[in-house]
C-alpha cells in the first residue's frame, strides 16, 4: 500500500478548532454564524480534496507527535476513514443552517458556547476518523466526550443536568474503567497501537485474554450503544434538537460504531476473528441490541426517544456487518454507516422543525401535522423509507448487502433477525406518518393552514432527504470506498 | 540472659536514645497539652543528637585537638588517638535546626492560645466544632 | 558565571531573603520586585543547569573547593535538573499569580511573607541539589520551618494549630531521616551520596544497612504524605493562604518523592530496594491503599481546596507505586509524574486561588454560577481537572499511562485497579464541581431565561500565570516523548528493566 506525507489531515482536524477564538469574540451572531460556515465549508472541502488520493488506493499520514514507539499522535487516511469524514463534515454544513434556524427561533441562551463546541465536537469527530493508531483514536474520542457535555446539557436545568451525569457516567467510565485498561494490555503485548491490515494482536496472546480484550475494547466504546450500555443515548436526548441529530445521530453514535469497526478490522484483524470464533459472540450481541431496540422504540410516545431508540437498534446494523466478517456484510455494514446518517439526521431534523413550530414533542400530539407541515413530514416519510430499508431510498441497499452478507456467511438466524427488525422498523414509523397525514377531521389537531418551521429549518431537512434518495441511484463513492476497505483486508 | 545483659550494657548508648525517643514519641501522641507536646518533639530531637554524639566516641581516644598544631614540629597524627569530630559538628548544626523548630513550635502555641484561650487540644477542638 | 549555576540556586535565594527582609523595613512595595528578580535568577539557572546536563552530562560542583568526602558536593544528573526547573518555575509562577492575594489577605505581612516564600523555595531546590545527606536534612528543615509559618499566616482560627500539628508530624519525620544517616554514617563513614553508594555494596546483608535504608524511607513518607502517614497534610495545606497552599502544595510532596526516588537509585542501589529487601510488594499494596483512600476521603469533602489535598494523597499513592513497582515504565511514570503533579496541582491550588479572590470562599456552596462568573478560571480549572483525571492529550495521561503500564509489566494488577478507580473517581470529583459551577443556580425550566451572573473574572495578573500553566499541561503532555528520551531514561539505571 502506497502511503504519502501530507498536512491535509491535521488541517482538517485543526480547521474547526481555529475559528473558535472567532467565534469567541464576534460580536454579532451573524459574523459568529459566517464564520462556522467558513469553517464547514472549508473542512469538507479539505476532506474533499484527499478523495481522489484516496480513491487511487494511496493513503495519506501525517505525525504529529511520537512519544513512544508504536504509540504516536498520528493521522492515517484510509478508505474507510475518508467514508465516514465526508458523511460528517457535510453534514456539519447542512447541520449549521439548521442549528441557526433552530436556535434563533427558539431564542435559546449561550449560542456563542453552543457553536463553539459544535465546531470543537466535530474536530474531535475528524480526528477520530483519521486516527492512525488506539492511542489516537482514544485521544479524539474522549475530547469529542467533553466536547458534547455542553451541547447535550445546554439547557442547564436539573433534567439536563441528571442526564448529563449519565451521559459521562457511561462514556467516560467505560472508556476510563474498560478501554484505557485494555488499549494499555494491547500495547505491551504486541508493543504497537498502530491499526493494520490484519490486525497486530496475532499471535499474542491466548484466546481467553483476546476474548477479554474484545469484551473490553467493544464495551469500552459505549458510544456505539451496544446494549446493556445504550441508557445514555435516550437520556442524551434532552439536548436541542440538532445537537440530537448531528451528534446523536451521525457523530458520537458513529464515533462509538467507527471504534468498533477500527478494533474489530485494525486491532484484531478478521483473520483473528475467524480463527478463534469470536464473530458469533459479536453477532450476538448486535442482534439482541437490534432487536430489544426495535421493541422499545415501538412503545415510546415522545418522538426524539424513539427516534434515540431506533438509532440504538441501526448502530447495531453496523456492528453485525462487520461481525459478519463476510465481504459483502462488511461492505453493507460501513455502506450504513452513510444511509443511516442521512435517513436518521433528516428524522431528527423534522422532530426539530415540528417543535420549532408548534412546540410538540409526543407522538400522540402530532395527529393531522401533516395538513399543517407537510414538506417536513413528506421529508420524514422518505426518510423512514430509508431507515427502513425500502427503495427509493439509500438504506435500501445497505440492508441488501447485509442479508447477501448473512447468507454469505450462512447465518441464516441473522436473516431472519434483519427482515423482523426492518419490519418493525416499519411498525413504529409509519403510523406516525399515517397519522400525520389520514385522520379524520375532528381528530385532527391543527388548522389546515400550511404554517412550516423557519426556511433554515426546512431547507437543510430538504436536502438531506433528497440525498437518502439520490443514494439509491448514486451510492458510488461510498461503495467505492466500503469495497476498497474490505479488499485491502481480505485481500480480495 | 547474660548475652542479654552483656548486649544490653556494651550497647547502653543505643538503648538510652530508644529510650529517650520513645518517650518523646509517647508525649507526642498521647499527651493533650500542645506544650507537652511540644516537650516531647523536644525529647525526642534531643535522642537523636545524643545518639549522633554517642557514635563518634572511640575507646581510648581523645578530644581532637591536634597540641603542635601550628607545626612547631611536625609529627604523625594517628586518627585512632581520637575521637570523631565529625558527628560532634554536625549536631550543632541539628541544634540550631531544633532550636528554630521549638520556637517556630512555641510560637504557634502562643498564636493558638490567643485564639482560643487554652491550649489543651480538646478543648481547642471542642470549640472548633461548636462553630 | 555559568558554571557556578548550582551554588547561585540556592545562595542567590538564601542572600536575598535577608535583602527582602530589610527591604520590607524600608518599604514594603519593594519586597515584591526583589522576590521576583531573586526567583527569575534561580529559573534561569535551573533551566540554564538543565539544557547544560543534556549536553554535557553529570555536573559536579565543591562547595568552597573541597573536594568529597570532606566537603558537600553538589551533584545534578538529568533527574535533579528536571526536578530543579520544576520548583523554580513554578514558584516563579506562583509568586507572580498570588502578589494580588497577599495584598488582600494579609497587607502588613508582606515583608514577612517574601521571605518565607524565598527562604522556603531555597530549602526546595537545595534539598533537590545538593548531593550530601546531612545537608539535605538541614536543607529539608530550612524549608520545612518556613512552610509551616507560611501556612500558619492564613486562616486565623485554625491554620496555626493545623501548622503545628504538621511541625510535630514533619520533625518525627525529619529526625527518622536524621537517624537513618547516622546509620549510614556509622556504616560507611562518609555522607556524601556517590561516596556513600560507592561503599555500600559490600555491605547490604548489614542490618545496619537494612535498618538505614528503612528509618530513611519511614521519614520521607511522613513528610511526603504516604497514606497512613498523611494526617497532617489536609488541614494544612486547606487553611493555609492561598498563595502559601498553592506554593507548597505542589512542590513539598513531589520534591520528597524525588528525594526518595534518589535514595532508592543513586544512594541505594535498585537491586537492593526491590531484591534484597523484599518489601517492594507491600509498599506497592500500600500505595494502592494510598490511592483508594484518598479517592474515597477526596468524595466525602465538601469544600474544594480540601479536596483537592485528599487528591494529593492520593497522588503521593501514585508515585510511590510507581517508583516501587521496580521496572523501567514505573519507575519513568513515577518521575514524569513529579513533573506532571507538580503542574496539575499548581494549576488546581491557582485556580482556587482566584476563586478565593472573587469569591471569598471555597466550599461548594460558593462555587455556584461560576461558570458564567469566571469563565477563564473554570476553563483553566476544568484543564487541570482533565489531566489530573487523565484525559489525553494532557499530560496527567501519560504519566498513567506508564504507571499503568508498569503495573502491567509487573503484573501487579491491584495497582492498575487502583489507578483506575482513582480515574473513575476524579471524573466524579470533578464533573460535581463542574455541575454546580455551570448548572446551579438554576434557572427556570429549559433554561431560556437562564439569567447568567454578570462576569467578575480575576484580574489579568492571577489570570495570565493561570493559563500559562495550563497551556503547560497540553504542552508537557504533547512533549512527554522528548522528556522520557532525553532525559529520564538517563537517570533509570540500565540494569532495572
Amino acid at each position: 500500500m502506497e502511503t504519502i506525507t501530507s498536512i491535509k489531515p491535521l488541517l482538517a482536524v485543526l480547521v474547526s478548532l481555529l475559528v473558535t477564538p472567532i467565534l469567541v469574540s464576534s460580536r454579532a451572531s451573524n459574523v459568529r454564524e459566517g464564520w462556522t460556515f467558513v469553517a464547514a465549508t472549508a473542512k469538507f472541502l479539505i476532506v474533499l480534496s484527499m478523495l481522489p488520493t484516496i480513491l487511487k488506493g494511496t493513503e495519506i499520514v501525517y505525525t504529529v507527535v511520537e512519544f513512544l514507539p508504536g504509540a504516536a499522535i498520528k493521522f492515517r487516511v484510509d478508505a474507510l476513514g475518508m467514508l465516514f469524514a465526508i458523511v460528517s463534515s457535510s453534514l456539519w454544513i447542512v447541520t449549521s443552517a439548521y442549528s441557526i434556524g433552530y436556535m434563533r427561533g427558539l431564542k435559546e441562551h449561550s449560542q456563542t458556547r453552543y457553536f463553539c463546541f459544535f465546531a470543537f465536537a466535530l474536530s474531535s469527530t475528524i480526528g477520530v476518523a483519521f486516527s492512525a493508531n488506539l492511542l489516537t483514536l482514544y485521544l479524539f474520542y474522549e475530547m469529542l466526550s467533553l466536547a458534547t457535555y455542553p451541547l447535550v446539557t445546554h439547557h442547564q436545568d436539573l433534567e439536563a443536568r441528571s442526564s448529563g451525569r449519565k451521559y459521562l457516567l457511561y462514556i467516560m467510565g467505560t472508556s476510563i474503567g474498560l478501554a484505557l485498561p485494555a488499549m494499555l494490555i494491547c500495547y505491551n503485548l504486541a508493543g504497537t497501537l498502530e491499526f493494520s491490515k490484519q490486525g497486530f494482536l496475532a499471535g499474542t496472546a491466548s484466546k481467553p485474554l483476546l476474548g477479554l480484550l474484545l469484551f473490553m475494547l467493544i464495551f469500552g466504546f459505549a458510544k456505539a450503544a451496544i446494549m446493556p450500555l445504550h441508557a445514555w443515548l435516550p437520556a442524551a436526548m434532552v439536548a436541542p434538537t440538532p445537537v440530537s441529530a448531528l451528534l446523536h445521530a451521525v457523530a458520537v453514535v458513529k464515533v462509538g460504531v467507527f471504534s468498533v469497526v477500527r478494533v474489530l478490522t485494525g486491532v484484531f484483524g478478521t483473520n483473528l476473528l475467524l480463527s478463534l470464533d469470536f464473530s458469533p459472540f459479536i453477532i450476538f450481541v448486535a442482534s439482541v441490541t437490534i432487536l430489544v431496540g426495535s421493541f422499545i422504540a415501538l412503545t415510546q410516545d415522545n418522538l426524539k426517544r424513539l427516534l434515540a431508540f431506533s438509532t440504538i437498534a441501526q448502530l447495531s446494523y453496523i456492528v453485525l456487518g462487520v461481525g459478519l466478517l463476510s465481504p459483502k456484510g462488511m461492505i453493507g455494514g460501513i455502506v450504513h454507516i452513510a444511509m443511516h446518517a442521512f435517513g436518521k439526521i433528516t428524522l431528527f431534523f423534522c422532530a426539530g422543525a415540528i417543535f420549532v413550530a408548534t412546540g410538540k414533542k409526543n407522538i400522540s400530539e402530532m395527529i393531522g401535522i401533516g395538513r399543517r407541515m407537510p414538506v417536513t413530514m413528506a421529508a420524514f416519510f422518505i426518510a423512514a423509507l430509508s431507515i427502513t430499508g425500502v427503495p427509493p431510498c439509500g438504506g435500501f441497499l445497505s440492508k441488501w448487502y447485509l442479508v447477501l452478507g448473512s447468507l454469505e456467511a450462512h447465518q441464516i438466524a441473522i436473516l431472519v433477525v434483519l427482515l423482523f427488525s426492518s419490519l418493525l422498523n416499519a411498525c413504529y414509523f409509519m403510523p406516525i406518518v399515517y397519522k400525520a397525514f389520514f385522520c379524520r377531521p375532528e381528530e385532527a389537531m391543527f388548522k389546515n393552514t400550511v404554517q412550516e418551521a423557519p426556511l433554515f429549518c426546512v431547507v437543510p431537512l430538504v436536502v438531506t432527504a433528497l440525498i437518502s434518495i439520490i443514494l439509491l441511484f448514486y451510492p458510488q463513492p461510498f461503495f467505492r470506498l466500503a469495497s476498497m476497505m474490505v479488499h485491502s483486508i481480505t485481500g480480495t | 540472659m547474660g548475652d542479654f545483659i552483656q548486649a544490653l550494657v556494651a550497647k547502653y548508648n543505643y538503648w538510652i536514645y530508644i529510650t529517650l525517643m520513645m518517650i518523646g514519641l509517647y508525649a507526642m501522641i498521647a499527651k493533650n497539652n500542645l506544650i507537652k507536646k511540644i516537650v516531647g518533639m523536644n525529647i525526642f530531637q534531643t535522642a537523636i543528637i545524643l545518639f549522633y554524639v554517642s557514635i563518634g566516641v572511640k575507646k581510648g581516644g581523645t578530644l581532637p585537638i591536634i597540641e603542635h598544631g601550628h607545626g612547631a614540629h611536625s609529627h604523625v597524627v594517628h586518627a585512632v588517638d581520637y575521637i570523631n569530630p565529625l558527628p560532634h559538628v554536625l549536631m550543632l548544626t541539628a541544634i540550631v535546626v531544633s532550636v528554630a523548630t521549638l520556637g517556630v513550635a512555641l510560637a504557634l502555641g502562643i498564636r493558638i492560645y490567643n485564639r482560643y484561650h487554652t491550649l489543651e487540644e480538646d478543648e481547642i477542638l471542642s470549640q472548633i466544632r461548636e462553630k | 558565571m555559568s558554571q557556578h549555576y548550582p551554588t547561585l540556586l540556592v545562595t542567590v535565594p538564601l542572600l536575598a531573603a535577608f535583602i527582602i527582609s530589610a527591604a520590607g523595613w524600608i518599604n514594603k512595595r519593594l519586597c515584591f520586585p526583589f522576590a521576583v528578580a531573586t526567583l527569575t535568577v534561580a529559573a534561569y539557572s535551573c533551566v540554564g543547569l538543565l539544557f547544560r546536563v543534556l549536553h554535557e552530562g553529570v555536573v559536579h560542583y565543591r562547595l568552597g573547593g573541597w573536594p568529597p568526602p570532606w566537603g558537600i558536593a553538589y551533584y545534578v544528573d538529568q533527574l535533579n535538573g528536571l526536578v530543579l526547573s520544576v520548583i523554580s518555575v513554578s514558584a516563579l509562577i506562583n509568586l507572580i499569580a498570588s502578589k494580588r492575594s497577599i495584598e488582600r489577605e494579609f497587607p502588613e505581612k508582606i515583608g514577612p511573607f517574601y521571605t518565607l516564600y524565598v527562604l522556603f523555595v531555597t530549602g526546595m531546590l537545595g534539598i533537590t541539589v545538593t548531593g550530601d545527606a546531612f545537608n539535605l536534612y538541614v536543607l529539608l528543615e530550612i524549608g520545612s520551618l518556613t512552610g509551616y509559618a507560611l501556612i500558619a499566616m492564613g486562616d486565623k482560627d485554625r491554620a496555626p494549630l493545623a501548622s503545628l500539628n504538621y511541625l510535630y508530624m514533619g520533625t518525627i519525620g525529619a529526625c527518622f531521616y536524621l537517624l537513618g544517616v547516622g546509620y549510614l554514617y556509622i556504616v560507611t563513614g562518609s555522607l556524601n551520596m556517590v561516596d556513600i553508594a560507592s561503599i555500600l555494596p559490600g555491605l547490604y546483608q548489614s542490618k545496619a544497612v537494612m535498618t538505614a535504608f528503612i528509618i530513611c524511607m519511614v521519614g520521607m513518607w511522613i513528610k511526603m504524605a504516604f497514606f497512613p502517614l498523611h494526617g497532617w497534610l489536609p488541614n494544612a495545606y486547606t487553611f493555609a493562604p492561598s498563595a502559601s497552599s498553592s506554593l507548597i502544595a505542589p512542590l513539598m510532596t513531589k520534591v520528597m518523592i524525588y528525594v526518595m526516588i534518589r535514595f532508592i537509585l543513586t544512594v541505594f542501589t535498585p537491586k537492593f530496594a526491590f531484591s534484597t529487601l523484599a518489601v517492594s510488594d507491600s509498599v506497592v499494596w500500600l500505595a494502592v491503599i494510598a490511592i483508594v483512600m484518598g479517592a474515597i476521603f477526596a468524595l466525602a469533602q465538601r469544600d474544594l481546596k480540601k479536596m483537592l489535598t485528599y487528591i494529593i494523597v492520593a497522588e503521593v499513592g501514585y508515585m510511590v507505586g510507581g517508583a516501587w513497582l521496580g521496572n523501567r515504565a514505573g519507575m519513568t511514570g513515577a518521575i514524569l509524574h513529579i513533573v506532571n503533579d507538580a503542574l496539575m496541582t499548581l494549576c488546581a491550588f491557582l485556580v482556587v486561588g482566584n476563586i478565593v479572590y472573587k469569591v471569598k470562599g471555597y466550599s461548594f456552596e460558593d462555587l455556584k454560577g461560576l461558570f458564567s462568573k469566571m469563565p477563564f478560571t473554570m476553563g483553566a480549572f476544568v484543564i487541570g481537572a482533565l489531566s489530573i483525571i487523565g484525559v489525553p492529550p494532557t499530560c496527567g495521561f501519560f504519566s498513567k499511562w506508564y504507571l499503568i503500564s508498569g503495573a502491567i509489566q509487573a503484573s501487579h494488577y491491584g495497582f492498575v485497579v487502583a489507578l483506575l478507580f482513582s480515574s473513575l473517581v476524579n471524573v466524579v470529583l470533578f464533573f460535581r464541581i463542574i455541575e454546580i459551577g455551570y448548572y446551579e443556580p438554576f434557572g427556570d425550566h429549559h433554561g431560556h431565561d437562564h439569567h447568567p451572573e454578570p462576569m467578575a473574572e480575576a484580574p489579568l495578573s492571577m489570570l495570565v500565570p493561570l493559563f500559562i500553566v495550563a497551556a503547560g499541561l497540553v504542552l508537557v503532555g504533547l512533549y512527554t516523548g522528548d522528556i522520557v528520551n532525553h532525559i529520564i531514561q538517563f537517570v533509570i539505571p540500565k540494569g532495572l528493566l
